[in-house]
């Protein structure tokens, strides 16, 4: 149906996509899978009519294909759908769906009934209940998301473009997301799939691309391949292990929180976690796993319970004094809330250390460059230059840098929410090994993952939150999928 | 009715509440400033509501509506026009040349001149925008200069006085019809008409859809630059007209008609409860911040405050209109988060 040959792009001298190739048909999904940085995002932006490649044509139907600009692509029939979803905030969710083809009464007036009652069974046929007349801001990533594919199914896009959907879904919304995928195949369209999870690629796709530092590698049946085969092609080595979790010995309790409540997020959760231990906080998204993590770093007040480091009470809302105690919180948001973008990587490295580094109160660049430069070698950051802007690094180069700012504080207890979402799996291993590391030294890591090989693998306990309520407190050696998934659904009572 | 009352229309209706509840809020808690600033001040002092005093209260804030309503069209795109000032005294002495010229032009043909005077004064900072990519900021602060400085080759110290227009024009400034000052028939025509297109009309919805977040606005396929440049137009035009109406009024004309104008738009804009930042608010709500910015000119010096105080009032409710968003936008969060939970 649509067919990409001898593709190329590059942005200034670095060259993103070099003579790529993609052929995609109806009724079929077709996975493209590629460590960050092998330029999926790229042939994505150029599918949706926001890059025009430099070389190389796009046909559809065997006819060429003119994308100058989103519209374009829209009216060829693609449909792409992000990672990070693009919404108004300010519009209701009906008119997020319909803008710029709302459906129209005399005089071209909107039809604001018959749009609010579209949207309404366009989420009866998802399965979801959305409010239609709700704004965007608030919602959810795993609900924003719902509203594009809402939208996508409501233009009948013949090409449907996913680019990491399921990154911020869990277990359930997943499952969701593929039956509406697989009946849109069905009825004929055709699927790009692009992920990090290969269960996901295997589980919808029926031919699978691998792609590697901007080139096309192989196309083949999803039948002839495995697992191992893949990440092969992806990295063009073999990854020994993914998570390399050492045994530490667990110290004494660091992190203790006992009775956390802030309305409509959480309800009386407590825990503890020790040194040298890695926890884990599973849950589906919307649990409230991330808030609470937000409220132990003081970023959100509480309005009951205590945290407290190495038995010193903190107070409540104050990320300076959290800060000062060792806690570091790698965030679920790099881009909004883990780096100043505009900045350089060496000036966002050594952001919370500008105190420590500075020489007399001035920050002069040659400490600053040389501690940045040290961490960058430690986590092994590619980027071309360190004065480099960070917005520029790819995004699993953008979490190291998340991290090498906050490890270079030397915390005692490390809370990272998501910290492989969206990073090939080459850098995971190394985030992993690092997390690893840092609990052999001593830190207390307490780690939020929807991802439950990487719960699985990496953390000695993990608990388990259920519509903003601790359901489960699960020791490494009970723990299987399925016991969280139980929890985290609210099958189980409280173990 | 009650066979449809399921759960999810139960949701349903909850939200279009809250939605329409932030909405009615907005406009109401101005609509309320103005009713009690107005009762203070009558009990303060009856002389304030006699009818002569009111018909001066609604020809002053006509103009400034209308200033309003443009400006808030462009605001809702994320952009802002500080150029309104002076193509309103660029129009308002065109108007005044043009009946020097030709004394028996009929005025609704003065009238459509002056908004297609405004108009082309539109163009080229639409135009400016899209072709130098330079924020809307930069570029109407220069415009507002460079109009205002053609204003003063134009005039040359020359004044336009009423004598020199038909008087019929001149009565179009202070007469009313069936109660209400022309001009102010003049603002809710324009007020309705602007307020009903947003509201109901794809490209309307569109503005506001490009204010609240551009980078989706251009992934949706919607013209981004072609919507900007004809907010930029539209804002021109009604300047332009806010021109003539200008003349109709006072009569006497010199280069310096409406200057420093802008930053009362802007102020009226922003009381109104129109977000600086784009993607929210009504023309109806700038309108009103118009009327309540022109009753509190009025009302100081009735109270017997000192008349050096008013600016420092009008700051204050500006800082207060924004205060009140924040907290309302908080408290819409904060319900919208609670009534998810309880959904699970």
């Amino acid at each position: 149906m649509l067919s990409l040959e001898g593709v190329s792009k590059s942005f200034g001298a670095v060259a993103a996509l070099r003579d790529v190739r993609l052929e995609l048909f109806g009724g079929e999904a077709h996975g493209l899978v590629g460590e960050n940085g092998a330029g999926k995002s790229t042939l994505v932006k150029i599918l949706a009519g926001v890059h025009a490649p430099d070389a190389g044509t796009v046909a559809l139907d065997g006819h060429p294909l003119q994308l100058s600009g989103p519209a374009q692509a829209r009216a060829a029939g693609i449909e792409v759908i992000y990672q990070e979803p693009t919404l108004f905030p300010d519009l209701s969710v009906a008119e997020n769906i319909f803008m710029g083809r709302q459906p129209l009464r005399g005089l071209r007036r909107i039809d604001t009934a018959r749009m609010r009652a579209d949207a309404s069974e366009l989420f009866a046929r998802l399965g979801v209940r959305l409010d239609p007349d709700r704004p965007a801001r608030g919602l959810s990533i795993a609900d924003q998301q719902l509203v594009e594919i809402a939208k996508a199914i409501s233009l009948d896009a013949r090409i449907l473009v996913m680019d990491e959907p399921t990154a911020a879904l869990s277990g359930v919304e997943v499952d969701r997301l593929f039956a509406v995928t697989r009946s849109l195949r069905d009825a004929g369209a055709a699927v790009l799939f692009v992920s990090h999870r290969f269960d996901e690629v295997f589980a919808l796709c029926q031919r699978i691309t691998v792609m590697r530092d901007g080139r096309w590698v192989s196309t083949d049946p999803a039948d002839d391949l495995t697992v191992d085969e893949l990440v092969r092609r992806m990295v063009g080595r073999e990854v020994s292990a993914l998570y390399p979790k050492r045994d530490s010995t667990v110290g004494r309790p660091r992190l203790q929180v006992r009775g956390l409540t802030r309305h409509g997020s959480f309800t009386d959760v407590g825990f503890t976690v020790h040194s040298g231990e890695i926890v884990a906080l599973a849950g589906l998204v919307g649990a409230g796993r991330s808030e609470v993590c937000r409220a132990i770093f003081g970023v959100d007040r509480y309005d009951a319970g205590e945290v407290t480091v190495d038995g010193v009470r903190l107070s409540n809302g104050d990320t300076a004094a959290a800060i000062t105690a060792g806690i570091a919180l790698v965030p679920e948001d790099r881009r909004q809330q883990g780096l100043v973008m505009e900045l350089s990587v060496e000036r966002n490295a050594t952001l919370p250390r500008r105190w420590a580094l500075a020489v007399g109160g001035l920050l002069t660049g040659a400490t600053e460059r040389r501690a940045a430069a040290t961490w960058a070698q430690r986590l092994q950051v590619k980027a071309a230059r360190l004065s480099d802007p960070v917005h520029m690094l790819s995004g699993g180069n953008q979490q190291k840098v998340v991290l090498a700012k906050w490890l270079a504080t030397t915390p005692r207890v490390l809370i990272v929410d998501e910290p492989t979402r969206g990073i090939d799996i080459g850098t995971k291993a190394e985030v992993h090994r690092l997390m690893s590391q840092l609990a052999g030294d001593g830190v207390a890591v307490l780690m939020v993952s929807s991802e439950l090989p990487e719960v699985l693998g990496m953390a000695d306990r993990i608990l388990v939150m259920h519509e903003g309520r601790l359901t489960a407190d699960i020791p490494r050696a009970q723990a299987g999928e399925e016991s969280v998934m139980r929890a985290a659904t609210g099958q189980a009572a409280a173990a | 009715m009650t066979a449809v009352a399921s759960p999810s229309a139960t949701a349903t209706g909850r939200g279009a509440r809250l939605a329409r509840r932030a909405f009615v809020v907005r406009e109401l808690g101005i609509g309320l400033a103005l009713v009690l600033l107005v009762t203070v001040t009558y009990l303060a002092n009856p002389r304030f509501l006699t009818a002569q005093n009111i018909k001066d209260l609604l020809l002053g804030s006509a103009i400034l509506a209308i200033l309003a309503v443009g400006q808030a069209i462009v605001v809702i795109t994320r952009n802002v026009d500080l150029s309104v000032g002076s193509i309103l005294g660029l129009s308002a002495f065109a108007t005044g040349s043009v009946f020097v010229a030709s004394p028996g032009l009929p005025i609704p043909v003065v009238v459509l001149l002056g908004l297609a005077f405004g108009a082309v004064l539109g163009t080229v900072n639409g135009g400016l925008i899209a072709a130098a990519r330079v924020p809307a900021l930069v570029v109407t602060l220069g415009t507002l200069y460079v109009f205002r400085g053609v204003d003063y080759m134009w005039a040359q110290g020359r004044q336009i006085n009423a004598a020199d227009m038909p008087s019929g024009f001149l009565r179009m400034g202070s007469a009313a019809m069936a109660g209400l000052p022309v001009l102010a028939l003049f603002a809710v025509v324009v007020l309705v008409a602007v307020g009903y297109y947003l509201r109901h009309f794809r490209s309307g919805r569109e503005l506001y859809a490009i204010g609240s977040e551009p980078a989706a606005a251009r992934l949706y396929g919607i013209p981004t630059g072609r919507r900007v440049f004809a907010a930029f137009v539209a804002s021109g035009a009604l300047a332009g007209l806010a021109g003539v109406l200008h003349a109709a009024r006072f009569g006497t004309l010199d280069a310096n008609a409406g200057l420093g104008s802008e930053l009362n738009v802007v102020a009226a804009v922003v009381v109104g409860g129109v977000a600086i930042f784009g993607g929210s608010g009504s023309v109806y709500g700038a309108a009103l911040g118009a009327v309540l910015l022109t009753t509190i000119r009025a009302a100081l010096p009735v109270l017997g405050i000192n008349p050096f105080w008013q600016d420092a009032a009008v700051g204050v409710l500006i800082l207060a209109a924004i205060g009140l968003d924040r907290a309302l936008s908080a408290r819409v969060g904060r319900s919208l988060r609670e009534r998810k939970s309880s959904h699970g």
